[in-house]
């Protein structure tokens, strides 16, 4: 019976109703069932195969070669792993995006998560408006990144943003301030964006989490006489602990992938300063048309996506779906 | 007792204040983009700028609203975004069916390969994905969107939609299936009306996702008629190409192409919640 139950997600009433209705012929129906999912599943695992698994294979063939389309007869050279050798030995860009990645990821994902939760713990809450936190919350996240890059860049202005007179009147800064030109502050206005941005997504998801905790604990410490500070500490964020780690992994995930926000806001600048991973691969493809480099870099990027989802999975045990055994 | 009541007062004061903060740090973005796309073409460049356009300038708009150009734009985002919403939900439905209400093998590895993809950088496909719809001279048209937007945006619906089929009662299937229903007949007359709410939240989500989907679009479209509305915003010009650039217009732009999501957002906001987390928060 556990089996039953552990490999198909069935209730002990249901199983007893299907085997009843399926018990003389069993067999032959388990066959057709399974005939008619690979049927239902076929279209969808068929486009993903074909748009994401065979150009990833493609890409890893593509990065072996030296490949410069910007001359239409230059040959290829095969190389090997000479390209993933030289983003690894010789190359101080890539090491600049990685760093610049790090930075964001660290300082990004810690600001969400403190906000995140804090807003999580007033939304968990009932009060009147609620609806209207809520629709407010949706819209950072449901923006375009590119247009909220666009209106960053207004506000973030060097002589004409409001950000600076806003600092100006509450007396923080005694002049204007060339936020997204400088080397010094680039990376952390577009931070500062990408938290504005971001964190509704994770009060999201740690709201849902947080609704998902029994009443009853809360009541039974609260009759212990714990205070708030403990409440939280021992019972919401250890039973949170699952919701943060996946929500951790997912954002992690997308720092790797952050494109179109240092592209429009920054383009990368000053210099190199903003220049994220995806970024750097994406010039080096469509920039300098090497499509070998290229491939090798975003190779390199996927393989630190990897890693990262199994030390979340596997080791922290972030509880996503399909890593495992079904409900 | 006084002190309990004063620190309730306390408590909900000290809520109130962090609601009015939390929508605050929300809209205060969104809102000095309107603000400046009300704002006369010089009054942007005023030093220090102004709290509220004074007077109120309609120019960026009506500029923005004629340019045939960033017309296109958001019917060529509203042609993708709905075909890619349209074959994604059709090819994710069934196979999200299947995996939350049928028995067969293999469930553990189809899930970790849509897994797989949710987490695909699409930097990682992108050089073979050009050579290949170079060749077979997709380029600039709407397939070469519509191809990867499918595939990117299947996960989630796949996702989101397992986790409303599982919820959906089992008794009535098993009544169907009783009264001598074929596994066809029960999908389309028992569960496609239950799921429907659960389809239609995936569809907002999947419309949201590639209406801002920006890498494959600034790639794959290089012709001015044929690109989408977050690379005409992206690449802004404005009506006449000025020596500087046209703040007024863009904020115009933005303002403009948020607005589908803004209704969206705020007439299904409960669906769209329910739906975001349901995937990510299992309960």
């Amino acid at each position: 019976m556990r089996i039953w139950e552990d490999a198909y997600g069935m209730t002990a009433t249901t199983l007893a109703s299907r085997v009843r209705a399926t018990v003389p012929r069993r067999s032959v129906q388990v066959t057709l069932e399974a005939r008619f999912a690979a049927f239902l599943v076929a279209p969808a695992l068929l486009a993903i195969a074909l748009v994401a698994f065979y150009p990833l294979g493609h890409a890893f063939w593509l990065s072996l070669w030296k490949i410069n389309l910007r001359f239409e007869n230059t040959p290829w050279v095969f190389v090997g792993l000479g390209n993933y050798v030289d983003t690894f030995t010789d190359d101080p860009r890539w090491r600049n995006a990685l760093r610049v990645t790090g930075t964001i990821a660290f300082t990004s994902l810690l600001a969400e998560f403190v906000l995140g939760m804090v807003f999580a713990l007033v939304m968990n809450r009932a009060f009147r408006g609620r609806g209207l936190v809520r629709a407010a919350i949706l819209i950072p996240w449901s923006l375009t990144t590119v247009v909220s890059a666009r209106m960053w860049q207004v506000i973030y202005h060097a002589s004409y943003g409001v950000f600076n007179r806003m600092l100006m009147d509450l007396g923080v800064i005694d002049a204007y301030k060339p936020w997204i030109i400088s080397p010094v502050f680039t990376i952390w206005a577009m931070i500062g964006a990408d938290v504005w941005k971001t964190t509704p997504f994770v009060a999201l998801l740690l709201t849902a989490g947080m609704q998902l905790i029994p009443g009853e604990l809360y009541e039974a410490a609260a009759i212990d006489g714990a205070t708030a500070w403990d409440r939280f500490w021992r019972i919401t964020f250890p039973l949170l602990k699952p919701t943060i780690l996946v929500a951790l992994l997912f954002r992690m995930i997308d720092v790797f992938r952050m494109l179109d926000l240092p592209f429009v806001l920054t383009g990368g600048g000053p210099g190199q300063a903003t220049e994220t991973l995806s970024l750097y691969t994406y010039r080096v493809i469509f920039t300098d048309l090497k499509f070998g480099a290229g491939s090798a870099l975003a190779g390199t990027t996927f393989l630190l996506i990897l890693v990262t989802a199994f030390v979340f999975i596997k080791v922290l045990g972030a509880p996503v779906a399909g890593s495992e055994v079904e409900r | 007792m006084s002190a309990t009541w004063l620190g309730k007062r306390v408590q909900a004061a000290l809520v109130f204040a962090l609601v009015v903060v939390i929508v605050a740090w929300c809209l205060a973005p969104f809102y000095w983009t309107v603000i400046t796309s009300l704002k006369a073409a010089n009054a942007i460049y005023y030093k220090p700028t102004t709290y509220l356009p004074d007077p109120v300038d309609l120019t960026g708009w009506i500029k923005v609203a004629t340019l045939p150009r960033f017309q296109g734009a958001l019917l060529n985002s509203a042609i993708v975004a709905s075909s890619v919403t349209v074959t994604s939900l059709s090819l994710g439905s069934i196979c999200a069916y299947a995996i939350a209400r049928l028995r067969f093998p293999g469930k553990d590895v189809i899930l970790a390969m849509v897994l797989a993809v949710s987490m695909f950088p699409g930097i990682a496909i992108i050089s073979p994905l050009y050579l290949q719809f170079r060749d077979w001279d997709l380029i600039n048209t709407k397939l070469a969107l519509i191809l990867p937007g499918v595939t990117f945006t299947l996960p989630v619906c796949i996702w989101t939609l397992v986790a409303f089929f599982r919820d959906l009662p089992r008794e009535l299937e098993e009544a169907a299936y009783v009264d001598g229903a074929s596994r066809a007949q029960t999908f389309w007359h028992v569960i496609t009306p239950l799921a429907a709410p659960g389809v239609f939240t995936t569809a907002i989500l999947l419309f949201i996702a590639s209406w801002n989907e920006f890498l494959f679009a600034r790639t794959f479209m290089s012709k001015v008629d044929q690109v989408t509305a977050p690379v005409a915003i992206a690449q802004f010009e404005g009506a006449d190409i000025a020596a500087v650039t046209p703040w007024g217009e863009i904020s115009a732009a933005a303002v403009a192409t948020t607005i589908p999501l803004v209704i969206l957002v705020l007439i299904f906001q409960r669906r769209i919640v329910a739906g975001l987390t349901s995937g990510a928060v299992k309960g």
